[in-house]
């Protein structure tokens, strides 16, 4: 089966000054439809550098990335957000809605962008607030949800464009452990379910339990042999072995 | 598309209510000026556009119309015998000096004309008629000016260098651009009151017989005619026009004013619109970063200007109307024609849109990759 996403050999540095900063170090990665992979590991090692990199919001310096097969790390500015725009979603740690839209503008918003409009974004936008259980937040703004219902709504809006990619960034940081759990279990169903193929870079200890793949990235490499997380013992052999070898 | 730029607009309204103000305050500044420099331009050459006359005679080198010199009247019988004129007549336009009862002197301009012509007749009439001005030493003025010439009414006696001078009518709304009034006289009275010597004109007015080719009338004239400057009706208004607007400054003052208008509308409101662009940063990075393309974003940016624009156009020219409306009751008219009403419109959405480029330029160079910044 051809991966959603395919990474080879990716390097990312950034310049500071005079001084190039590696962020990537030559990382080799497939993620296939159906499968919910978590990037961990310590702040700065790189996680989310790849997770830009992987949702083509940033460039790579040198190695390739693939999106369902089409070579998309030489893209230009230009062409990238077309390909972010027909292939992936994205959910954000802070959410990231629009304040001044309700929860189904913020969905519809999306579904805008792909150029779905009037009564079909409407009915498309509160057939997926019910596939998230909100169907009575359509109306309702973001600062009247909670940080549970809001990340729902993300995921609503994520699937809005119905990417075959989803890349979520620490996204139950700011929810408490049972909504955490029941947005990961929300995602890991996307995956599933809906064979797409979901990426998340987490902190979180209490969410690792979901992933079917765990790749730890340490300085910017994936790091052999180390489990991916200092988490509890009873989480540990709740989530069953760990995938510490690149998955190419 | 969902509402998101409406919403951006008037989420903040403290915010939306000073962008407002400062389209308002641009809007009124330059309807105001520029108003100004129309009802200008209007007076100055108001008398030249009512004069009725296709072609104006005129002593060599006269600039515009107050500085007529006088010149023989027997030109008129030459003109006259030109082929194509249907009709021409001589006027006096000239400064005189108004005598109020108590000694004191104002300036006026004294037209003089015959009332059996059709050149330069008084318009807008509000109190007697142009065959009053038959009556001996009979003049016409603008209910305007009563108050400065200390007229009270019809019948009053005046002296205009030391000539006299009997109020038969008054007219409405003829604004002199120098603040001399216009006294309408015959023009036997006017050579005293202006001391314009006998046998001698400032102007002959021509008009041309129907079908014939106005610059071949001219060419004609000035071939037959000595001494004598044959200038068009719209020619003469644009030369006094651009003497009084140009030549003196006055026009680039407010011409100036208005730019400042323009300045301060465009700094106030290309402020609020980038703050409120700053406030939702986050949100555009969120755009870019779900695949909006820079033009999606542009459009909401945009369409924010745009709606300012078209609030702060309505408010700002209901406030220009009372301004206008308070201006026609003193000396120096503001007009709002409605081009100039279009065109504002116009210059609105340009200020706003422009001032948004700011903003649009801030949200080019953002970087989506902002999104995963926390």
């Amino acid at each position: 089966m051809q991966p959603a996403i395919a990474v080879r050999e990716l390097t990312k540095t950034y310049s500071e000054g005079a001084a190039s900063v590696p962020a990537i170090r030559g990382v080799d990665l497939d993620v296939h439809p159906g499968e919910m992979v978590m990037l961990v590991g310590p702040s700065g090692s790189g996680k989310t550098t790849l997770l830009s990199i992987m949702g083509c919001i940033l460039s790579p310096t040198s190695g390739s990335v693939r999106i369902a097969g089409k070579e998309v790390g030489r893209l230009s500015e230009k062409e990238l957000p077309r390909v972010r725009l027909g292939q992936i979603g994205f959910v954000f740690q802070g959410f990231n809605l629009f304040p001044t839209l309700s929860a189904g503008e913020n969905v519809e918003l999306m579904l805008d962008l792909k150029g779905i409009r009037g009564h079909a974004a409407k009915d498309r936008a509160q057939e997926l607030l019910d596939q998230v259980g909100l169907s009575e937040k359509y109306g309702t703004f973001p600062s009247d949800l909670s940080g549970g219902q809001k990340q729902r709504v993300a995921i609503a809006r994520a699937l809005a464009g119905d990417p075959r990619i989803v890349l979520a960034d620490e996204p139950t940081a700011a929810l408490d452990s049972h909504t955490g759990r029941n947005v990961m279990q929300m995602m890991r169903e996307l995956a599933h379910q809906r064979d797409r193929a979901v990426v998340i870079v987490t902190h979180d200890p209490r969410v690792i339990e979901f992933a079917d793949r765990k790749i730890r990235i340490e300085d910017g490499m994936i790091a052999k042999g180390k489990p991916e997380i200092e988490v509890p013992a009873d989480l540990l052999t709740q989530s069953g072995e760990f995938d510490v070898a690149p998955a190419v | 598309m969902p509402p998101l730029a409406r919403r951006n607009l008037f989420h903040d309204r403290v915010r939306l209510t000073v962008t407002l103000t400062g389209i308002v305050f641009a809007v009124v500044l330059i309807v105001v000026e520029l108003g100004l420099f129309v009802g200008f331009t209007t007076t100055t050459s108001n008398l030249i556009d009512h004069s009725g006359a296709d072609l104006w005679v005129t002593s060599q080198h006269v600039p515009y119309i107050e500085q007529g010199v006088a010149f023989s009247e027997r030109k008129l019988y030459q003109v006259r015998a030109t082929p194509g004129v249907e009709k021409a007549d001589k006027v006096v336009v000239a400064w005189g000096e108004w005598q109020h009862p108590d000694g004191r002197r104002e300036s006026v301009q004294v037209v003089g004309i015959d009332p059996d012509e059709p050149f330069l007749q008084p318009w807008n009439l509000v109190e007697g008629t142009v065959d009053d001005l038959k009556q001996p030493d009979a003049i016409i003025l603008d209910e305007m000016y009563k108050k400065k010439l200390g007229v009270n009414g019809i019948g009053q006696v005046f002296e205009i260098n030391g000539h006299r001078a009997r109020v038969v009518g008054f007219t409405h709304g003829i604004r002199t651009f120098t603040t001399a009034p216009y006294v309408f006289t015959r023009f036997k009275p006017a050579q005293g009151y202006a001391r314009i010597p006998e046998e001698k004109t400032v102007y002959i007015l021509v008009r041309i017989s129907p079908g014939e080719n106005l610059e071949q009338v001219r060419a004609a004239i000035s071939s037959r005619v000595t001494d004598v400057e044959v200038l068009t009706t719209p020619e003469f208004s644009r030369m006094t026009r651009f003497y009084w607007m140009f030549t003196t400054g006055a026009g680039v003052a407010v011409l100036l004013a208005a730019l400042l208008g323009l300045v301060v509308g465009f700094v106030v409101v290309a402020q609020t619109i980038y703050a409120t662009t700053m406030d939702h940063l986050k949100e555009f990075g969120t755009l870019k970063a779900m695949g909006a393309p820079n033009s999606y974003v542009y459009k909401v940016i945009l369409t924010q200007a745009a709606i300012s624009a078209v609030i702060g156009y309505v408010l700002g020219m209901i406030v220009s109307a009372f301004v206008v409306q308070a201006s026609q009751h003193g000396g120096a008219a503001i007009l709002l024609p409605w081009p100039m009403a279009v065109g504002m419109f116009f210059l609105t959405l340009l200020m706003c849109t422009g001032a948004a480029l700011v903003s649009i330029n801030k949200v080019t160079r953002l970087d989506p990759a902002m999104v995963f910044k926390g």
